[in-house]
């Protein structure tokens, strides 16, 4: 008996990364999946966006576990296509239970002030209101439908304190947070459970690339993968220089499941202690 | 495959209500207990409290699940009594993965009218109570090097004030001020360290006169329907208050390596009692 048995659940992002961590981490535990990706290179991104193969690798792992996954391509940014994406998703699977707005980005970083104004927006217009649209998008059929359901947020260690030289982030994050709960209170009475997760830096396609090694690393140009590892690893509470998606997924998995039946408006932090502000140094 | 699969954990509290629900679903999940009570009354504590037979009743449970118990009369206010406790259960069960501060009482009051024994107790039992269970146990968890997770269970009331129950929302913000320390400075050992925020539940500590009279506006004799009615305007969800299973997979979690990189943690299942601004149930 899985934890997230027979529900359908929407995952956003679902191409690489945690998106497919959330797909697969839900279907071993019984959900079936629509899987949403833009598959398609975003304007200020500095690093490769995932492309159609990579969705279509999602689709083979998740029923690798015996789920059903349709794979849509769609643009957070575009509520029409949500829409549409949400309906043919529905049509084949059935309604959705579970909500995962997990699409993001990192546009080029810089100080607060000197960001430029596209690499803003684009940050604002993604990993904010891209968000509201994926719950436009499927939360009225939830509310219709009367039978409650859970709504999670990814939002980040920066949806709760500042990180440097990533203004646009840090906002979109923060928002993503408020977003939560608003929505906390007024889907409350539909049993409609919303919840946002914070993950600390995760070890996935879009952290681990050219640019955020060099953020991650006060400036280092052409930064290694070891040389990343054991400046973030100061970031941590806990030894480690990244946590894998898969720590993310499992608390994804709780939020989903009935266990957390009665979790509704919280923040849930999975950052290996990164967001307490005062650390103990690990040994050199 | 449990979640929890051959790990040792010690609960205080655990002769009913959270403290045994935490016992059985951890040992659901594959856990031996150690289970501690006090097992008997406390002085300005109007509510019954349990006797041997609830923490038997623990051990019962827990063994009809094929996992193993030892159940321990201790108070968290003794250090040297708790010590030796945790000396017993890991004599008989092995050396301890996971603790679980559970054990607490509930008064209520209006602050400038607390009486200074009511005060005491309470800081001593929920807030110093857990300091204690931690010196006794978390030591040898350093000292053996194999990490763990160590839980406190604050409360709602550890983020935000409640009215008229001072000395209980100082005790519990105090316990979320010990979790974060905790957590700081068992980081280097990987023991994680997080505290759990209940809102009310449907527990004995809860579901007694006293509590129900502090939940309505002091009716002189509130039933179990009328608490319900009152406590249902806490939460944004409509439910009238939690029941113990709840709060303990939300142990269950932190207490498992699905949660191996969350500490520092404050783990919130209140219905959304939190949320300042609520929309009205149908009446």
């Amino acid at each position: 008996m899985g934890r997230v048995d027979g529900k359908v659940a929407f995952v956003t992002g679902a191409a690489r990364g945690m998106g497919r961590s959330h797909a697969v981490r839900l279907a071993e535990e019984g959900a079936d999946v629509i899987a949403i990706d833009l598959c398609e290179q975003v304007e200020t991104v500095l690093y490769g966006l995932p492309a159609e193969a990579d969705l279509a690798q999602t689709v083979k792992e998740v029923e690798a576990r015996d789920r059903r996954c349709v794979a849509l391509k769609a643009d957070v940014r575009d509520l029409a296509a949500l829409t549409e994406a949400a309906r043919q998703g529905v049509a084949e699977l059935g309604p959705i239970d579970i909500v995962v707005a997990n699409a993001g980005v990192v546009a080029s970083p810089g100080p607060a002030l000197d960001i430029d104004e596209k690499a803003w927006q684009t940050v604002i217009d993604i990993d904010l209101t891209g968000v509201w649209k994926t719950v436009k998008a499927t939360v009225p059929a939830m509310v219709e439908r009367g039978q409650g359901g859970s709504v999670v947020l990814i939002s980040s260690g920066a949806g709760l304190v500042a990180l440097p030289g990533v203004g646009h982030y840090v906002a979109a994050k923060h928002g993503v947070t408020g977003l939560m709960r608003s929505l906390a209170v007024e889907l409350a009475p539909h049993d409609i459970r919303v919840n946002s997760v914070h993950p600390g830096t995760v070890d996935t396609p879009g952290v681990a690339n050219d640019s955020m090694y060099k953020l991650l690393t006060g400036g280092i140009d052409g930064a290694t993968r070891e040389q990343a590892a054991a400046s973030m690893r100061w970031m941590n509470a806990l030894d480690v220089p990244w946590i894998e998606p898969r720590d993310i997924s499992n608390a994804v998995l709780h939020l989903a499941s009935e266990e957390a039946r009665y979790t509704t408006g919280t923040t849930m932090v999975v950052d290996a202690g990164s967001i307490l502000p005062f650390k103990i140094p690990h040994p050199t | 495959m449990g979640r929890v699969d051959g790990k040792v954990a010690f609960i205080t509290g655990a002769a009913r209500g959270m403290g045994r629900s935490h016992a059985i679903r951890l040992a659901e999940e594959g856990a031996d207990i150690i289970a501690i009570d006090l097992c008997e009354p406390v002085e300005t504590i109007e509510y019954e409290f349990p006797g041997e037979a609830d923490l038997e009743q623990t051990v019962k449970e827990v063994e009809s699940l094929g996992r193993r118990c030892v159940g321990l009369k201790a108070d968290v206010r003794d250090l040297a009594g708790l010590t030796e406790a945790v000396r017993q259960g890991v004599a008989e069960l092995g050396p301890i993965d996971i603790v679980v501060a559970n054990a607490g009482i509930a008064g209520a009051g209006p602050v400038l009218e607390l009486d200074e024994r009511t005060w005491q107790t309470m800081i001593d039992i929920n807030l110093t109570g857990v300091w204690k269970t931690v010196r006794a146990t978390a030591p040898a968890m350093v000292e053996r090097g194999q990490g763990g997770s160590v839980i406190l269970i604050s409360s709602g009331a550890g983020l935000a004030a409640l009215p008229h129950v001072a000395h209980y929302n100082s005790a519990k913000h105090g316990v979320t001020g010990l979790m974060r320390s905790l957590a700081v400075e068992l980081a280097p050992h990987d023991i994680r360290v997080n505290s759990v925020h209940p809102a009310t539940v449907d527990t004995p500590m809860v579901a007694n006169e006293v509590t129900y009279r502090a939940f309505t506006n002091g009716l002189p004799n509130p039933t179990r329907e009328q608490a319900a009615a009152a406590m249902r305007g806490l939460h944004a969800l409509d439910i009238p208050w939690t029941e113990p299973r709840d709060i303990s997979n939300a142990v269950l979690y932190l207490a498992s390596e699905e949660a191996r990189y969350t500490t520092g943690t404050t783990m919130v299942i209140d219905g959304g009692s939190l949320l300042p601004f609520k929309i009205p149930h149908p009446a």
